[in-house]
């Protein structure tokens, strides 16, 4: 299997939110200067905004794996069918 | 036209021994070998070791009988009621004017037969160790990426994109159509499995379909499935049927659900519950803050009155605003949920508010600044030196005019 590639800002998720998850533990701690604690605060309120916007306007998007005329394999585009019935 | 003695003398008249023989001939020549399947009814073992029963649906009947001697060939108990396939011959019994069927064998229909080859191919897997729970691997907390292997009309997908659309819709869902029955589903789906696995970014992927006859279901029973289960690179969820029913493939898979929206909800996390602990965070976060900052804000009230508190108030300026803009970022996101999140900070804003340094500006002190840096004592100011003195209300360019 190919080694994954995380691109995207919405493949970023989980990433983003072990970070979040970070920055709350380090100011929990209190530990740090009251400078790097800002910066800590602006960083994850950012990070807290963007998995919030990601969950709540990501659209699920569908595709089809089937082969071209070469036989190839390849991701096609795909309308979900009406009812699915 | 003349009878004499009972005897017949049109020849277009058979006597009932004629009729019946021509039945039988007929019948045993068009019927040398026939296939039924019905429900057994009358079953009776001779004490001769016969074994004589009705075969019927539910419009007609037939009787039937097999003979001892291959009765010794049977691998199951045959009783009433049991769906089963005769394999045999049609014969007419001439002295009773009745025609039956001779099995050669008779087999359960479905469940029973299939439940064998399921149980044979289960102590096969479980030998090589493919039920294994360390075989098994661990699903993606936040997969971005889910394949999918299934009928492209059935429910089981409409169901499962539902459930994707509800909980998490921030996926790329890959379809692979398959075949889920019928003859080639098995291979079908094993291929399907095999190709996933060449994509990139596939990060866990469901194999399954709705609910149906165990024979509806049978590919999933079926070993190349197994295999492919088995040797995929990504995790596989299986969900096949309603609930009940295990296959095969729900023992090699790394994890097995019972329904198709099942294996949806198990597969992604559900968004509330992110959101919320997103909101837990951003409030553990500025509560955080607000205590470094009061923290701060007692000890220069500690230092006033010395010369050295301009530096730490313009500081603590910059810091709190820095933690309103910071919050105000929060507030500008278009996640509505969040709103309920900034009710909860009013109260703490107000409280920031008193710890602007402005107020102390009030008590009637001035921050002397230079080219927009903060000037901290009169050793680094010259005569001549253009200063601005900011004020509670404002500030005012000055000149140095000298000692």
């Amino acid at each position: 299997m190919a080694t994954k590639k995380k691109a995207t800002a919405e493949q970023d998720f989980e990433e983003s939110l072990a970070r979040l998850e970070k920055i709350v533990e380090q100011l929990e701690r209190g530990d740090v200067p009251l400078a790097k604690a800002l910066d800590l605060y602006e960083e994850g309120i950012g990070l807290s905004k963007v998995c919030a916007e990601t969950l709540t306007t990501a659209e699920l998007k569908l595709k089809r794996l089937g082969r071209d005329l070469e036989g190839n394999l390849k991701l096609f585009e795909q309308e979900e069918e009406e009812s699915g019935k | 036209m003349i009878i004499l003695n009972g005897m017949k003398t049109d020849p277009s008249i058979l006597t009932v021994s004629e009729v019946t023989r021509q039945i039988k001939q007929t019948l045993e020549r068009g019927f040398s070998s026939v296939t039924v399947q019905g429900e057994l009814s009358n079953t009776k073992l001779h004490t001769s070791g016969h074994f004589y029963f009705t075969l019927k649906d539910d419009l007609a009947q037939i009787s039937g009988v097999m003979w001892r001697s291959r009765m010794q060939g049977m691998s199951f108990k045959p009783e009433d009621g049991m769906k089963v396939i005769v394999n045999g011959r049609l014969t007419v019994y001439e002295v009773r004017g009745v025609y039956q069927i001779d099995a050669a064998s008779i087999r359960p229909l479905g469940i029973g037969e299939l439940q064998v080859a399921f149980d044979k191919l289960k102590q096969k897997l479980l030998a090589e160790g493919l039920f294994a729970e360390a075989r098994k691997k661990p699903l993606p907390l936040y997969p971005s990426t889910i394949g999918i292997v299934t009928s492209q009309t059935g429910a089981a997908l409409h169901d499962m994109l539902t459930v994707f659309r509800r909980r998490f819709p921030a996926l790329t869902v890959i379809l692979r159509p398959t075949r889920v029955q019928g003859p080639g589903a098995a291979q079908d789906i094993a291929a399907a499995i095999a190709e996933l696995n060449e994509c990139d970014d596939v990060d866990v992927m469901i194999v399954g379909r709705g609910g149906g006859s165990l024979e509806d279901l049978w590919a999933f029973n079926e070993e190349v499935v197994a295999r492919a289960i088995a040797s995929s690179g990504i995790p596989v969820v299986t969900a096949v049927g309603h609930e009940v029913d295990f296959t095969i493939a729900d023992f090699v898979a790394d994890l097995r659900a019972p329904t198709p929206t099942a294996a949806a909800e198990l597969t992604v996390r559900d968004r509330a519950a992110l959101l919320e602990l997103l909101r837990d965070s951003s409030y553990t976060m500025r509560q955080n803050v607000e205590i470094m900052l009061d923290d701060r804000r007692k000890r220069i009230t500690n230092l006033l009155g010395s010369y050295a508190f301009n530096r730490p108030i313009d500081l603590l300026r910059q810091f709190s605003q820095r933690f309103d803009e910071a919050g105000r970022s929060l507030e500008s996101s278009t996640d509505h949920l969040f709103a309920l999140t900034r009710s909860r900070y009013t109260g703490l804003h107000h409280r920031m508010a008193a710890l602007d340094p402005r107020l102390v500006l009030k008590r009637g002190y001035a921050i002397v600044s230079r080219d927009g840096s903060i000037v901290n004592g009169r050793a680094e100011l010259n005569t001549e030196d253009l200063i601005d003195l900011e004020f509670h209300d404002g500030t005012i360019r000055s000149r140095v005019l000298g000692e």
